[in-house]
């Protein structure tokens, strides 16, 4: 694996990463209660939400993860900030493993360098809560600031990083649109000072405008506190703007990784051709397109062989038969027999 | 003739504090077969425009002047059960969530039948056969098979399929989308939408797509209406609106989508958001959020101006179109 990271990181070997995934995998159980088992003889459904991703995220780099719903992107997320236990696999969190340390008393201060960032902005606040209580959160639960002083100047300094301003510390959520409470998640998940962010699609709920606004913002904080980001997105467009590097999931699985550009201008795998293709072109009005046919499968019963085979246009007998694994092919890794045999 | 004539149209939501304005006069025409796209951040009206055309005001909401003409006849203020008629018949419907628009306890073919026989004049057995045609023709395999299914049997982009056939039953010459595809993933949006287009050119139907997608837009519609704060800021032809905007909002908008085809370091960016309808500032609606803001905006409120191949709400082109060179701002 780490010979496979080396071509798509080409740093790697100098600077260990801040963030590595070792074949993380989650799975959830979701079979019927024990009682109904029995009486229709129905076996356990597992759902195999997360199977065995691998990546590693350098310090002050954007990895960005994308993929259509279901493919277990928002999974990840919850993994990598330990919301979920892995059920295999490990996380590497600058040299410690992390999902190990979350469960003693080192874990308080791993916490306080990984945060998040939701997608709904509406619904991550509390309602009830001032927006200096939200933002002091965290600062008064690590520990970090308890003198009231000491605890009003942080807050105040944290809006204005998200430019917000200080007088509205007084204010409550719904005071509020949008957009600026995005800001004040942004700000909350900043309070801790911490080194990585993870942000499930935070700018999914936001309108383009504002979108942009939110954009520039972690962009701004990136380079002035040297952050490093894991952004979900379904938006290859978003994406392209934010990322260093980009993962492409469907069903669980990683199939492509690379660098921004060399994704974006030769994609290697059949489903990131078709996501690029998908998305409507601004300037170029009124352009026909043939769609890819098909849909996600379900994920309790995915295909065997290649996940993607059914929509495949270069599907064979290989690929609905033998799963292939995420292998370096030039400068990206991509999980297709298609690529590997040199067919595509 | 136009199909579809929307003169002056205001729509009010009366509450305890006064009188919202949430469409503030605004006037558009459908040509037959036309896709007219309809773009605008949340709270721009798009949507209300949409239920006013298809009478499907919630109350307190009302239309409480101006008129709307399908084919020269007067919609508007046409008795309940006569816009029922209309409703379905002359004018279908597809809404963003296909969950929601379908009865989740009748199968899809009986929700179908229901409909074609509702406006067509024909026998249980055609409307069955012409229920199964509508579903051959949004795409549905083995259509004589799924008929006979519930809507939790279809897949999202599925359901939004039968919803197309729902609105197409009783062949309408107009077809009301609103975000037809915003719950939908890329790859189901793309298909949904090449559907859309091509289904309703094939029956020469005319398309009102609301979204907030540009990109959809760009690839969809022949014309389009940018709203801002219940107005229309821009309308024109879908290539001058997207590459020679008039309007400073849509020059900015199009600098708030991250493009695929460039890198930027930072997006453009537009400051400030949408103004509330019980605060929306005197003469132009976006001069608070305005770069070339000048005197005029505060005091007097913009109409339509010709500038070059569209129509800008801008006191930039009250002259007809001399200053047109706001299309540098995104840069």
């Amino acid at each position: 694996m780490n010979e496979q990271d080396a071509t798509v990181n080409p740093v790697s070997d100098k600077t260990p990463p801040l963030v590595r995934a070792t074949d993380l995998a989650k799975t959830f159980d979701v079979s019927p209660p024990w009682l109904n088992r029995v009486i229709e003889r129905q076996p356990r459904l597992l759902l195999h939400a997360v199977d065995g991703v691998s990546f590693d995220i350098q310090r002050g780099q954007t990895l960005a993860l994308v993929g259509e719903s279901g493919c277990g992107k928002s999974t990840v997320a919850r993994l990598l900030v330990g919301l979920h236990a892995p059920t295999r696999g490990g996380l590497q969190f600058d040299g410690v493993d992390a999902h190990a340390a979350f469960k003693t008393s080192e874990g308080r201060h791993l916490r306080r360098r990984i945060q998040m960032i939701f997608q709904d902005p509406y619904a991550s606040l509390n309602p009830r809560w001032r927006v200096n209580d939200i933002i002091a959160e965290p600062l008064r639960e690590h520990g970090i600031e308890n003198a009231p002083a000491a605890l009003r100047e942080r807050v105040d300094a944290l809006l204005l990083s998200v430019g917000l301003s200080p007088q509205d510390r007084i204010k409550y959520p719904h005071q509020f649109s949008g957009g600026q409470r995005q800001r004040i998640s942004i700000a909350r998940a900043l309070a801790t000072s911490p080194d990585f962010l993870v942000c499930d699609e935070p700018t999914s709920a936001l309108d383009v405008s504002v979108q942009a606004q939110v954009l520039n913002i972690m962009k701004d904080l990136q380079r002035e506190q040297g952050l490093t980001y894991l952004f979900i997105s379904h938006n290859l467009a978003v994406v392209r703007h934010v990322s260093d590097q980009v993962g492409v999931m469907y069903l669980g699985r990683l199939v492509e990784i690379a660098e921004k550009h060399v994704l974006f201008d030769s994609p290697r795998h059949p489903y990131t051709r078709m996501l690029l293709d998908a998305i409507p072109k601004m300037h170029d009005t009124g352009r026909a397109r043939t769609p890819v046919s098909g849909e996600v499968p379900n994920p309790l019963n995915p295909p065997a062989g290649c996940a993607f085979n059914p929509r495949c246009p270069h599907a064979n007998e290989r690929c609905r038969n033998e799963r292939p694994d995420l292998v370096s092919a030039g400068r990206v890794r991509v999980a297709c027999h298609a690529v590997a045999e040199g067919r595509i | 003739m136009s199909l579809l004539d929307v003169k002056n149209l205001v729509v009010e939501f009366p509450n305890r504090h006064g009188v919202l304005r949430a469409i503030d006069d605004i006037s558009f025409s459908i040509a037959p077969g036309e896709i007219l796209g309809v773009v605008g951040e949340s709270g721009a009206g798009k949507s209300l425009t949409g239920a006013s055309i298809i009478g499907l005001l919630e109350p307190p909401g009302r239309v409480s002047s101006g008129e709307i003409w399908l084919e020269g006849q007067r919609i508007d203020n046409l008795p309940y059960e006569e816009m029922r008629k209309v409703r379905g018949r002359r004018i279908g419907a597809i809404f963003q969530d296909p969950l929601t628009s379908l009865n989740p306890l009748y199968s899809v073919g009986r929700q179908l039948i229901e409909t074609i026989l509702t406006h067509l004049p024909v026998s249980h057995q055609e409307a069955r056969k012409r229920a199964i045609d509508l579903l051959k023709d949004t795409g549905i395999s083995a259509a004589e098979q799924r008929i006979e299914h519930y809507p939790h049997q279809f897949s999202g982009g599925m359901r939004q399929r039968v919803v197309i056939a729902l609105a197409l039953a009783a062949e309408p010459q107009l077809i009301v989308a609103d975000e037809p595809t915003t719950a939908l993933d890329v790859s189901i949006q793309a298909q949904i939408i090449t559907l859309l287009k091509t289904i309703c050119k094939k029956r020469g139907a005319a398309v009102m797509l609301i979204t907030h997608d540009m990109g959809v837009i760009a690839e969809t519609c022949d014309r389009v209406a940018v709203m801002y704060a219940g107005r229309i800021a821009e309308i024109g032809p879908v290539n001058a609106v997207i590459n020679h905007s008039a309007h400073p909002y849509t020059t900015g908008l199009m600098g708030c989508i991250p493009d695929m085809s460039e890198d930027r370091e930072r997006l453009h960016q537009i400051n400030g958001s949408m103004p509330r309808l019980n605060a929306i500032p005197a003469g132009c609606a976006f001069n608070p959020r305005c770069e070339r803001v000048f005197e005029r905006c505060y005091q007097e409120r913009p109409d339509l101006f010709p500038a070059g191949p569209t129509e800008a709400a801008c006191w930039l082109h009250a002259g007809g179109g001399s200053k047109n060179e706001v299309g540098g701002v995104a840069a």
